[in-house]
């Protein structure tokens, strides 16, 4: 409702002749009002190499909801037939992080082969434990494709599939994990579901050093740095600011803030974003700019 | 990073002076501990004079929240002032303007206090 009275109202009177006349201005509109930064929960493909109609090798971080309509990108892509490879990293299993799977269309198609890396040594006892009964009606061991759990350790570089990708523990109820991947001399690092307690110069320092010199760092940016540090202290999560002064520390170059917290609306995201992209300039000082995007369900970002 | 303090009346006067970053929040902190052990419901109130900190840091904000937690714990009172506009921004956009008070003024922030214009001087009267 909202939005339709800004769309509305920031008209100003003008008259649309067809719904394309209408639909184009629309886009003139800020992102708040003429779209939606979503809901889905934490879902992230990164894209080494251009896929086809052919077989292809897949990478994603983490199996939330948005695994869905990717799933459903991926069958529209390649039909059912094509056999496929999924390279899947998953930070931690709450929920959120795994939930998407059940509905990951691929994940029933015979031919098609999951690879599912993490640190946590019951990350398969976590997948069983959603499908079948009383969770959903398919068991695990009815899923098509062949699924096999693959046990990273931290602080070490693995090679999959052409790609380097480094673990790094993370401060998260039940431990969580963010990865570094580097292909070529492009830096990824998917980093959500991570608390930053501030209070130690050393944990700092490590995580810039993981950080340091990324192309893009998505960072969970769930808070306001004073409720990070104060009621919503040890729930596990960070905040856009210190996102932007590890990014600044780390040389990095595009910063993405993920995991929005739920209750935020687009306006009040959007304002983050505008917040953030500010604090960034005014402490600028002798660190290189950094790009500073709002994630939202959706975005593409070539590197 | 260095810590200046005033006292004034019961009100005790903080102004650090330069950059808080991720290297310097722990010592902000260790300097103001002895101020914190003061500071409660019968004892000094503490006003950060913040006209000569060019540069805080999340780690430098969060030493400024414990210490709030903890003044408000044992009753006292923790407030500050004249930030440059570069602080006051980052204030904002932190939140942390709803932590504390945040005073235009050295003496706007001696007057929030009442009872306390013993405090001002004659300049700030």
């Amino acid at each position: 409702m909202n939005k339709v009275a800004a769309a509305l109202h920031a008209a100003n009177g003008r008259r649309f002749d067809n719904v394309e006349a209408a639909r184009s201005y629309a886009t003139t509109l800020p992102f708040a009002i003429s779209g939606t930064f979503g809901g889905h929960s934490s879902c992230v493909e990164l894209e080494i190499t251009p896929p086809s109609a052919a077989s292809h090798e897949y990478f994603l971080c983490d199996l939330g909801s948005g695994v869905r309509p990717f799933g459903s990108q991926v069958i529209a892509r390649h039909g059912v037939h094509a056999p496929n490879t999924f390279h899947v990293f998953i930070s931690h299993m709450h929920w959120d992080h795994i939930m998407g799977f059940p509905l990951f269309a691929p994940s029933y198609l015979p031919g098609n082969e999951l690879r599912i890396y993490g640190c946590h040594r019951d990350l398969e006892a976590a997948f069983r434990r959603q499908h079948g009964s009383p969770s959903f009606p398919v068991e695990f061991d009815q899923l098509g494709a062949s699924i096999k759990f693959f046990t990273l350790t931290p602080d070490t570089t693995h090679h999959i599939a052409g790609v380097n990708v480094t673990p790094i523990l993370q401060l998260h109820a039940g431990d969580s994990y963010g990865y570094r991947f580097e292909y070529n001399d492009k830096i990824v690092v998917y980093s959500t579901d991570s608390e930053h307690k501030l209070n130690a110069p050393a944990a700092t320092e490590r995580f810039v050093d993981f950080l340091r010199d990324a192309d893009l760092v998505i960072f969970d940016a769930m808070y306001s740095l004073a409720d990070a540090v104060s009621v919503k202290e040890d729930w596990g999560h960070s905040s856009n600011v210190v996102g932007v002064e590890l990014c600044q520390l780390a040389g990095a170059k595009h910063l993405v803030l993920f995991h929005h917290e739920p209750i935020f609306d687009d306006a009040r995201i959007a304002a983050v974003e505008a917040e953030s992209r500010r604090f960034e300039t005014i402490t600028r000082r002798v660190y290189r700019a950094l790009e500073i995007t709002a994630a939202y369900d959706g975005l593409e970002m070539e590197l | 990073m260095k810590l200046n303090a005033e006292r004034r009346a019961d009100i005790v006067i903080l102004q650090p002076v330069g950059r808080i970053d991720h290297q310097a929040a722990e010592a902000f902190s260790v300097a103001l501990a002895p101020y914190l052990e003061l500071c409660n419901a019968s004892g000094e109130r503490l006003l950060f004079d913040l006209s000569a900190l060019d540069y805080i840091s999340s780690a430098g904000l969060r030493v400024l929240m414990i210490a709030t937690k903890r003044t408000k714990l044992v009753g006292g009172h923790l407030a500050v002032a004249a930030p440059q506009d570069m602080v006051r921004e980052v204030l904002q956009i932190t939140r942390f303007d709803l932590v504390f008070p945040v005073h235009a003024s050295v003496a706007d922030g001696i007057r929030a206090w009442s009872g306390d214009a013993g405090a001002l001087t004659p300049d700030e009267n």
